[in-house]
């Protein structure tokens, strides 16, 4: 074990990577010289050299179609794409590319990790400030990771790199600093697809990803000072979801609260609530609560900016109206 | 260097041309007789494009194709029997009938694949070469656009970057004068796009589209400088549509005048006309003859061979674990 930030993780994750694996490149607007603009890539064009850590044109279209054909033909690529407010310019290779080629053609494969970073809280305005979870993990074929430790962020980012299907790999600007054990073994790997209990409870269940975790472990100190007692579930990955953990907490529970930084309409936690309808409605005492960002841009000053992102009162609220 | 196909070469490429439009012709009969499905985007008048610049490629070389594909599937080594079984919904179709013929993909010959999203087939091309370049191997990528897919973002962002890096990739632009139904000069300010090549520091030429020989020829020079490591080339193919954007299309803006030039300059009949010295009316002819039965056996196959049975994709399933119900 060693302290590290998230950061710090995320870079040992991709030097061992390309360690282990000379098929494996990073490519994306200044990572490579500059190191990337929250660091996650410093140092690596000076280890594995300029063909294998590249920066690139501003072509963010063109870049994820790209990784999507490289990968098919024999590489790894892991593509940076600077703020998740750009994904829409994505949306193509992933939706109409990376998702059918599959299904649709034999023997191919397309490892490829898009690593990009959202959330607010940073003052960044409203054009680098979203999550857009809702419009990555709504495609088939896409698998989408949200780690908020970095030792999971270190343990899923290995995982996504060595995965065969396209990983869209989800940070979040305000964890970048957030320091922690890291496992040092190079073998050590998260399994994407399974969620992790972060605190134990018995009277209402939390779920929540990246950020939105913290904020989560907070609301159930606040909850436990009102004697309620909340599991706070980590799904640490959004697609494909882990059922077992969700369904396994709400019978303990019978209560649930759906928490996420993106937009409430069609969003994630909309999702969320359906799927929890659907596989453990018989368990429920009370409705699904959601806490999620209200259906309006991220304002840039900073009263404006923490009245729209969900936080650990706002989910404690939501958790003792639905226990009412 | 080897610039020019030999006479097997020469007529290699005119029996695949025979075949394509021999496919093409028996695709409308069975439009008109309700045996397809969907549109079909039909190449008659394009075939030296594709057959010729696949024409210089290896095993190991990759292709990226349009929705009007055909001649770039034959042209790479698909199977005639998979194309026809696959564009006719069959389960004995290169991709057991899930993909249509326009998204025909084949991965063992490097034909990977069709793509209908407009201009999707150029950073598809670039994608591969970077992992040609990162896996330093000496294949090349070769991408065909038409001229409406010239003037998506894409199309400058992947030139930008091939000629930035280098990348072994070959842009072959097919320009048959139509995006869709809207004539070339009503897109675009410019009639040669050839000349956008000098911005992305990379050599172009503009050639004969409708010439067989003319493509192996511009192709070959273009795989050879990106074998080298020199970087990407730009062809632009002059060539003609000859029938509508689709079997749906209702047609009506094709100029008569225009129609009748360009099938003065059929690509079969050029390339006829320039192999007859060489090897003789009888030997075209029996070529020919033998493409179009090869076609025919095919498509009849296909036509007698099952349609799939629908399973569910579960590799894109959104739980980890698969839920008793929903």
């Amino acid at each position: 074990m060693a302290m590290m930030r998230y950061a710090e993780a995320l870079n040992r994750a991709l030097r061992e990577e390309m360690q282990r694996d000379s098929n494996v490149f990073l490519f994306g607007e200044d990572i490579a010289r500059y190191g990337g603009v929250f660091k996650v890539t410093k140092g690596l064009m000076e280890e594995f050299g300029e063909s294998r850590v590249r920066d690139t044109p501003i072509s963010e279209q063109t870049l994820a179609a790209m990784a999507v054909t490289a990968s098919m033909t024999g590489t790894r690529p892991v593509l940076e794409i600077m703020y998740a407010d750009f994904m829409p310019l994505v949306l193509d290779a992933l939706i109409n590319q990376a998702s059918i080629y599959e299904y649709l053609w034999p023997n191919v494969t397309m490892p490829f990790v898009l690593r990009t970073q959202g959330g607010g809280g940073a003052g960044a305005g409203a054009q680098h400030s979203k999550s857009l979870d809702s419009l990555v993990a709504h495609i088939p074929g896409i698998k989408v990771v949200a780690p908020v430790t970095p030792a999971d962020a270190k343990g899923l980012l290995k995982s996504a790199i060595r995965d065969s299907q396209p990983v869209v790999f989800l940070e979040h600007k305000l964890l970048y600093n957030l320091r922690d054990e890291v496992p040092d073994d190079a073998d050590f790997t998260v399994p994407i697809g399974k969620a992790k209990t972060v605190r134990e409870g018995a009277d209402i269940s939390i779920f929540a990803t990246s950020r939105m975790v913290l904020e989560s472990q907070k609301a159930a100190e606040l909850l436990a000072q009102d004697g309620i007692s909340a599991e706070v579930i980590d799904l640490r990955t959004l697609r494909p979801l882990d059922l077992d953990a969700i369904t396994a907490s709400i019978a303990k529970t019978h209560h649930a609260v759906v928490v996420n930084e993106g937009w409430r309409f069609c969003g994630y936690a909309a999702e969320l609530s359906a799927t929890i309808m659907d596989f453990a409605f018989d368990d429920l005492d009370a409705p699904v609560a959601r806490v999620t960002l209200p259906d309006m841009p991220v304002p840039y000053s900073e009263p404006l900016e923490l009245a729209v992102l969900p936080n650990a009162a706002r989910i404690a609220d939501a958790a003792r109206a639905t226990l009412k | 260097m080897k610039n020019s196909p030999s006479t097997d070469e020469q007529l290699e490429m005119h029996r695949k041309m025979a075949v394509v439009r021999r496919l093409e012709e028996r695709l409308g009969e069975l439009h008109k007789a309700g045996k397809t499905r969907g549109p079909i985007h039909r190449c008659d008048g394009q075939e030296a494009v594709g057959v010729g610049a696949t024409a210089v490629l290896g095993a190991g070389d990759f292709v990226t194709s349009t929705h009007r594909g055909h001649a770039h599937y034959i042209g790479k080594g698909v199977d005639i029997r998979g194309v026809a079984a696959e564009i006719l919904g069959r389960a004995t179709g290169t991709c057991g009938g899930r993909a249509g013929h326009m998204l025909i993909g084949d991965r063992d010959k490097g034909m990977i694949g069709g793509n209908a999203i407009v201009g999707g087939s150029i950073p598809a091309a670039t994608g591969m070469a970077l992992s040609i370049q990162v896996r330093r191997t000496a294949d090349v990528a070769m991408c065909f656009f038409g001229d409406g897919a010239a003037q998506t973002g894409i199309c400058h962002e992947s030139m930008n970057i091939a000629g930035l890096w280098k990348l072994p990739v070959i842009f072959i632009l097919e320009h048959n004068q139509f995006g869709l139904t809207v004539h070339h000069s009503v897109q675009s300010p410019v009639a040669d796009l050839s000349i956008r090549a000098a911005g992305y520091a990379m050599p172009a030429e503009i050639v004969d589209g409708n010439d067989t020989v003319a493509m192996y020829r511009a192709a070959a020079r273009a795989v050879e400088r990106a074998r080298r490591g020199e970087g990407p080339s730009l062809i632009e193919a002059k060539t003609y549509r000859m029938q509508g954007f689709s079997t749906s299309d209702m047609g009506g803006y094709q100029s008569a005048a225009d129609l009748a030039e360009w099938s003065r300059r059929d690509p079969l009949a050029v390339s006829r006309r320039a192999l007859l010295d060489a090897v003789g009316a009888e030997r075209l002819d029996a070529v020919e003859a033998g493409a179009a039965g090869e076609v025919d056996a095919a498509v009849e196959e296909a036509l007698a061979a099952p349609l799939p049975s629908f399973e569910l994709f579960t590799r894109s399933s959104p739980y980890a674990t698969a839920p008793e119900a929903v």
